[in-house]
């Protein structure tokens, strides 16, 4: 066969021009143009990284705005979703499950929880909320910590983005920069220490049950 | 659908036709052998390439050499991917010491990847090192798309030329394909995606506390650079587990909205280079209209089955495996985006939309994905349909049919049903064995015709090329690693080799001018006569499959019927 050779040779030298070559210029460019978004947008508190701008994390106490329930328990190794069917049993219960523990934790609040709060995300990482689910724990958020809900709602208005270039995409806040301000505002800026694990439940509660999450 | 659906909608279809015509002309440009405005800045690397490699640049093959020289290729591909796979724990650029893949992980992932699927029975952040990635993935993400092309440009030389036995030289069309028009475009959109939040980076995965004091760690790597050309060239092969639903890999509307777009760009304006090869620019229109036409009419079905009320939950629009960022219409915009083109890039999970929804993303997979397509494999997987429309119509008057002053006899039509009905085979006999084997029901992770559809959306992505999911099936196993990986070969060459048997078949062809009997093929007549045929050969493969799938599922769930 005369082509093996020209074939082995060819793959090789595509090895290092688009496998080697390629990836390495791109890095060292973005990291010069743009370090931040390059390196994975990561916040900072008393000289300590506690996450991600982009990588939900999981919010339990009353005191915090909550992110989306999450199929992989806000471990991204790996990322993923939930993969349930719309007509899943399964998936019919954890939302309900959700719902009532929803309802329980803000009697405020009169209507349905909104969707975003009660589906798990597709990555399991979402980073935002819907403008709607953050106004729905308002009033306990400001309860919790004991201010007014102006202040709160003005803390949601700088983590809040609205539609890119006016038309693409839904508008979000940010669940983490809205909690880092959060803190902020009454003083806490020590870094966040590791808590005693048995405090963590063994099965998480608002996770879905599937474990299995392989995604194209 | 809301108003601001209707924006994004018109706005993306009227980019997508803004492109065209240029890209289109560039890309005609290059495969004819004429100097372009990247030449200047980029002809060394051509020829560099060409040295090194030991290649005749001048040398023309016919198609038996092309597909030769293909094969070659590919088996090459796959031995130097499992390489990298199993040897990975040794080598440098494993910042989290993940070990060697299994053999079978491995052969899957191999053949996914040189056949331009992407299927990934394994989650990348917990698999795959950062060289694994680059070296091995990433470089393979360009050559399949640029032997996609290169197959579509073969199959278009040989509809073009006359009494030639040669449809040119497979090494520099896949050559020319990397270097003037892949590589380019992905270095400026690689830039672009990092600016939008895409990570690209070799530092090792962070360990936080979170503000609640629990432990994360989060995965990094050099992103970016790959999924520009997941993007570009139909790949579809996400660096992380969640492909582009995963912040780290599509973080904004706006880094979505060009992933979109990435994805139709080069399909469609190959229609366009199509057009200028064989001088016929309003055939070439015909196509894309076409395409275009029956894109726009499956998107809207999806999206209006995705905005109806589920009973089971009493709500609209479902955000199960949907980001906040992206919302119900650009999740289901992509999903139809991505199986249309053999993409399987997704931003939602396609197991957790509603049941016609996914189901109509089979369908784009099942109809061979001919909706602007994989690069190259949308022409040439669609120009199939054409020769079989042509084929009728010449049958239904009595007339011997042509097609570009070509006679079509028995020989190209005996290629043409077998390019057409090989997938189709392997995609139902793949889910028949899998719904009595054990091995294959235990992976299952959703009950009754859901599950079904899990094994049913496995085959048809392995077949299709496609390479998305339903993807609460456990794949990584023994059974779906070697089946879904012998679908996928069947998908790929079992089209790929017939398609350049009749691309070398047609090239030998005497020119016979258009007679007044001729049926012209750049009318609007022509292209409804081509969806006709196109249905119809989904219909009758795919209805019984369908029906014991996603349709049952949506009548038992309006129902209020849940698994």
């Amino acid at each position: 066969m005369k082509y093996i050779m020209p074939a082995i040779r060819f793959k090789l030298f595509m090895i290092v021009l688009l496998g080697l070559i390629y990836p390495f210029a791109m890095t060292g460019i973005s990291q010069v143009i743009f370090p931040r978004q390059a390196s994975g947008d990561f916040l900072n508190r008393g000289g300590q990284v506690v996450g991600s701008r982009l990588i939900a994390q999981k919010f339990e106490k009353p005191e915090y705005f909550w992110s989306r329930p999450s199929g992989v328990d806000y471990n991204p190794l790996p990322s993923g979703g939930s993969n349930q069917g719309q007509a899943s049993a399964d998936l019919k219960k954890v939302v309900d499950e959700r719902k009532v523990k929803l309802k329980a934790a803000h009697p405020d609040q009169t209507g349905e929880p909104p969707q975003d709060l009660l589906f798990a995300s597709g990555s399991g990482i979402d980073p935002h909320i819907s403008p709607g689910a953050a106004q729905y724990q308002l009033q306990r958020v400001a309860k919790a910590r004991n201010i007014t809900i102006e202040q709160v709602q003005k803390l949601i208005d700088q983590a809040s983005e609205g539609r890119q270039l006016g038309i693409l995409g839904e508008p979000t806040v940010n669940v983490l920069a809205l909690n880092l301000s959060l803190d902020k505002a009454q003083g806490i800026e020590t870094a966040p220490v590791l808590a005693p694990t048995p405090a963590q439940p063994a099965a998480p509660e608002n996770a879905t049950p599937s474990a299995p999450v392989e995604t194209k | 659908m809301r108003i601001n659906d209707y924006i994004q909608f018109i706005a993306y279809v009227a980019l997508l036709i803004a492109i065209t015509p240029p890209l289109g002309r560039f890309m005609a440009k290059v495969f004819q052998g004429e100097k372009t405005w990247l030449h200047k800045p980029l002809g060394w690397l051509e020829n560099l390439t060409y040295k090194i490699s030991g290649i005749n640049s001048k040398e023309e093959m016919g198609w038996k050499g092309y597909a030769a020289a293909f094969m070659v290729f590919h088996v090459i591909g796959i031995i130097v991917l499992m390489v990298f796979q199993m040897t990975q724990a040794w080598l440098p650029l494993n910042p989290q010491a993940l070990p060697n893949v299994s053999w079978h992980s491995a052969l899957n992932t191999s053949v996914s990847f040189i056949t331009n699927t992407n299927w990934q029975g394994y989650s990348g952040e917990v698999t795959m090192s950062y060289l694994t990635q680059m070296a091995a993935l990433t470089v393979q993400n360009f050559l399949s798309a640029a032997c996609g092309i290169a197959i579509a440009i073969a199959l278009t030389r040989g509809i073009a030329r006359r009494s030639s036995s040669t449809i040119g030289n497979f090494w520099v069309d896949t050559t020319r394909a990397t270097i003037y028009i892949l590589l380019p475009i992905c270095v400026i959109f690689t830039l672009i995606l990092v600016g939008q939040g895409v990570v690209q980076t070799f530092a090792a995965y962070i360990d936080v506390i979170t503000l609640e004091g629990l432990k994360q760690t989060i995965g990094l790597g050099p992103a970016a650079s790959q999924v520009a050309i997941k993007m570009l060239g139909t790949n579809g092969g996400g660096f992380f587990n969640a492909n582009a639903a995963h912040p780290f890999e599509n973080t904004t509307a706006l880094s979505n909205f060009l992933q979109m777009l990435s994805i139709f760009s080069i399909g469609g304006a190959l229609t366009y280079t199509y057009g200028i090869m064989t001088k016929s620019r309003k055939h070439g229109w015909v196509i894309f209209g076409t395409m275009l036409a029956m894109f726009i009419a499956f998107t809207t079905f999806s999206l209006m089955s995705e905005y109806t009320t589920n009973p089971v939950f009493n709500q609209a629009g479902i955000m199960e495996g949907k980001e906040t960022r992206f919302g119900v219409f650009n999740s289901v915009f992509f999903s139809t985006i991505t199986t249309s083109a053999s993409c399987g890039a997704v931003n939602a999970m396609h197991s957790s939309l509603s049941p016609l929804s996914g189901g109509i993303a089979m369908v784009n997979m099942m109809l061979g994905e001919i909706i602007f397509g994989g690069v190259g494999a949308g022409l040439y997987g669609m120009l199939l349909f054409v020769l079989l429309t042509v084929f009728i119509a010449g049958l239904m008057v009595g007339r011997t049919p042509e097609y570009m002053g070509k006679k079509i006899e028995a020989r190209e039509m005996t290629m043409v049903i077998l390019a057409i009905l090989a997938p189709c085979a392997s995609i139902l006999i793949g889910t028949a064995i899998s719904a009595v084997s054990p091995a294959a029901l235990s992976s299952l992770a959703n009950k009754g015709p859901h599950g079904f559809s899990e094994m049913l959306y496995a085959f048809t992505s392995a077949a299709a090329n496609n390479g998305s999911a339903f993807a609460g099936l456990s794949a990584n196993t023994l059974y779906y690693n070697l089946m879904l990986a012998i679908a996928m070969f069947i998908g790929r060459f079992a089209i790929i080799i017939p398609i350049l048997a009749v691309a070398g078949s047609l090239a030998q062809k005497k020119y016979s001018p258009p007679s007044a009997g001729t049926f012209e093929t750049d009318t609007g007549l022509f292209a409804v006569l081509l969806v006709g045929v196109i249905l119809i050969v989904g219909a009758l493969t795919f209805l019984p499959g369908l029906s014991l799938g996603p349709i049952v599922e949506h009548l038992m769930m309006i129902k209020g019927q849940t698994f």
